[in-house]
């Protein structure tokens, strides 16, 4: 029982707002001290203790370096930015009459499920796709209808353009038989005795899935709602094209 | 043969040149601190297979420390937004080409390494996509770099202007699985599916449901990471009770649990690499707080999207 306490490190540490980083390493210590703690345990087993803890995150942490790689291609977007690529993003979707904040971001949700679920994980991403070409082209869209946005709106938009990222994401991908939850299922499952064949579990994703589509679907659709009812008196630009649906 | 190692020391370069450039930035009052961090994760990289695990967590540790202490924002020349609106009209659309040749090479990489007989003497077929990502995004510096004729040095310092936004959450998510790891020793994931085994009356199918899916969505929230949540959530409540006891199919039951999961993973700040990393690149004032814009903004959808999780599975993995 005593080894949840690292738990309860995690849920104070965000509670009280300190440092991730910090609170992440409070809690592995606090964890491994836990775990080899007896009440006969002495220092000198405990500094073993803390030793060992600290070791096992390093392996880990060693292992898991291909999580940062992804900083790379900032090299890349960054010099595309310099060159100004989301204003062309802006300007892009300005021309594209009829489009609005929740379209564009449907668009994309949609796109980035199907693409998840063909096993296209890739196809996206916050760093690659959501900063330099999908959150501008949102802002684009609502600056069309709306001129200048305020922070609230414009902080608003960026939100909802990471979290079409995300739900594309999470419920296409296990519609894909090769991805990592699927086989992880697959994996736990046959420990425990029960075969199944990854197609089996994909096709049970597909329900989740279309309820993900649709409900975020109605998400868009009252974000558009939120942002007329917030940002409205349209511009005479605008004000034609919404005369035109 | 490109493999995994190669992308390592690309990444350990690229942090080493974040480092140094950092150091020379003297509109950064914290430049030290940069310094520090960037080329301690440029040494993780390009020297972590040597130093072994307690190094490796010493390393981790210092990293910890200079984080804690505070990082500053480095300043770097770049173009201003009257520039970049001219360059932008006047390169037009085709900004995008070199933008869409990582995703175009990541993901050609990753088919040629693992669909052709050839692919496997290029890239690693084991880790395709990581090393074709790196890839993409040097091959289209170099596109930009011919095309655009920037100083030489700009995308080193536009990196290190994005970088710098992001910060510390850099690491974030690589310090959350190596946790994560400290858990799973520990035997963490263990006693939390004991005691929700122990506390919950489920003597009914609908009930059984609802605790197997809520406690994937709580469990997930708690570790950031739906596949810690899933052996344990499944060991506990999924196959014992869910499965034997009430007959529930269990490639359906195992599939919906994990995607209950999932819509855990979009209401936590644990989930960093979804829910912080994207808070920062996108410079959200609220960015520090444990529910950010991103959150905030996903957890509408998730929520419903449990109960939908929970009807299914009701329906779908019971049929009489």
């Amino acid at each position: 029982m005593l080894v949840l306490l690292g738990i309860g490190v995690v849920v104070l540490g965000f509670v009280l707002r300190a440092n991730p980083l910090l609170v992440v390493m409070a809690a592995a210590l606090t964890t491994g001290l836990t775990a080899a703690w007896t009440p006969d345990a002495d220092v000198q087993t405990m500094y073993a203790a803390a030793l060992a803890t600290l070791a096992a995150f390093g392996k880990a942490f060693n292992d898991n370096r291909y999580v940062s790689l992804v900083w790379c291609v900032l090299l890349a977007i960054g010099l595309l930015e310099r060159a100004g690529l989301q204003e062309r993003a802006r300007t892009l979707i300005g021309k594209v009459r009829g489009a609005t904040v929740g379209r564009v971001l449907w668009v994309y949700l949609l796109v980035r499920q199907i693409a998840a679920a063909l096993g296209l994980t890739s196809l996206g991403g916050h760093p690659q796709m959501v900063r330099p070409l999908v959150a501008p082209m949102a802002e684009g869209a609502a600056e069309t209808h709306y001129g200048e946005l305020p922070d609230r709106e414009r902080f608003l938009i960026r939100s909802h353009a990471a979290a079409a990222d995300n739900i594309g994401l999470f419920f296409g991908e296990d519609i894909f038989i090769a991805i990592a939850s699927i086989l992880l299922i697959k994996g736990f499952l046959e420990q425990n005795g029960i075969i199944v064949e990854p197609l089996q579990l994909s096709v049970w994703a597909i329900p989740t899935a279309i309820a993900a589509l649709a409900i975020h679907s109605v998400r868009l659709w009252m974000l558009d709602a939120g942002l007329k009812r917030a940002l409205r008196a349209p511009r005479p630009a605008a004000a034609g094209a919404e005369a035109a649906q | 043969m490109i493999t995994l190692t190669h992308a390592y020391i690309v990444a350990g370069l690229f942090f080493a040149a974040m480092s140094l450039l950092s150091a020379l930035d003297a509109s950064n009052r914290r430049r030290i601190a940069n310094f520090l961090f960037w080329g301690m994760l440029a040494a993780s990289f390009l020297a972590g297979g040597y130093l072994g695990d307690l190094g490796n967590g010493l390393l981790a540790l210092g990293l910890v420390a200079v984080a804690t202490f505070g990082l500053g924002e480095g300043k770097p020349q770049t173009t201003t937004p009257e520039q970049r609106r001219e360059s932008a009209m006047r390169r037009g659309d085709a900004l995008f080409l070199p933008a869409l040749i990582i995703p175009a090479v990541a993901l050609g990489g990753t088919l040629i390494a693992k669909e052709t007989s050839w692919g496997p003497l290029l890239i690693d077929p084991a880790q395709a996509t990581l090393v074709s990502l790196i890839l993409g995004a040097l091959i289209a510096v170099a596109v930009a770099m011919l095309w655009l004729r920037p100083p030489l040095i700009a995308p080193f310092q536009e990196a290190r202007r994005l970088i710098d936004a992001v910060g510390w959450a850099a690491i974030l998510p690589q310090m959350l699985a190596s946790l994560g790891a400290v858990f799973l020793v520990a035997g963490v994931g263990e006693q939390v599916g004991r005691v929700f085994g122990e506390f919950m009356p489920l003597d009914n199918i609908t009930i059984a449901v609802i605790a197997y899916c809520v406690g994937m969505a709580l469990f997930t929230i708690i570790m950031g990471n739906a596949f810690a949540a899933f052996p344990v959530m499944t060991a506990a409540v999924g196959l014992p009770i869910v499965v034997m006891r009430f007959g529930g199919d269990p490639a359906i039951v195992c599939a919906i649990g994990m995607l209950a999961g999932f819509c855990g993973t979009l209401m936590t700040p644990m989930a960093a690499n979804f829910n912080v990393v994207p808070a920062n690149l996108l410079e959200l004032p609220d960015r520090k707080s444990p529910l950010n814009g991103v959150i905030r903004a996903q957890i509408p959808t998730a929520l419903p999207l449990l109960l939908a999780n929970i009807l299914l599975m009701r329906i779908l993995a019971f049929p009489q």
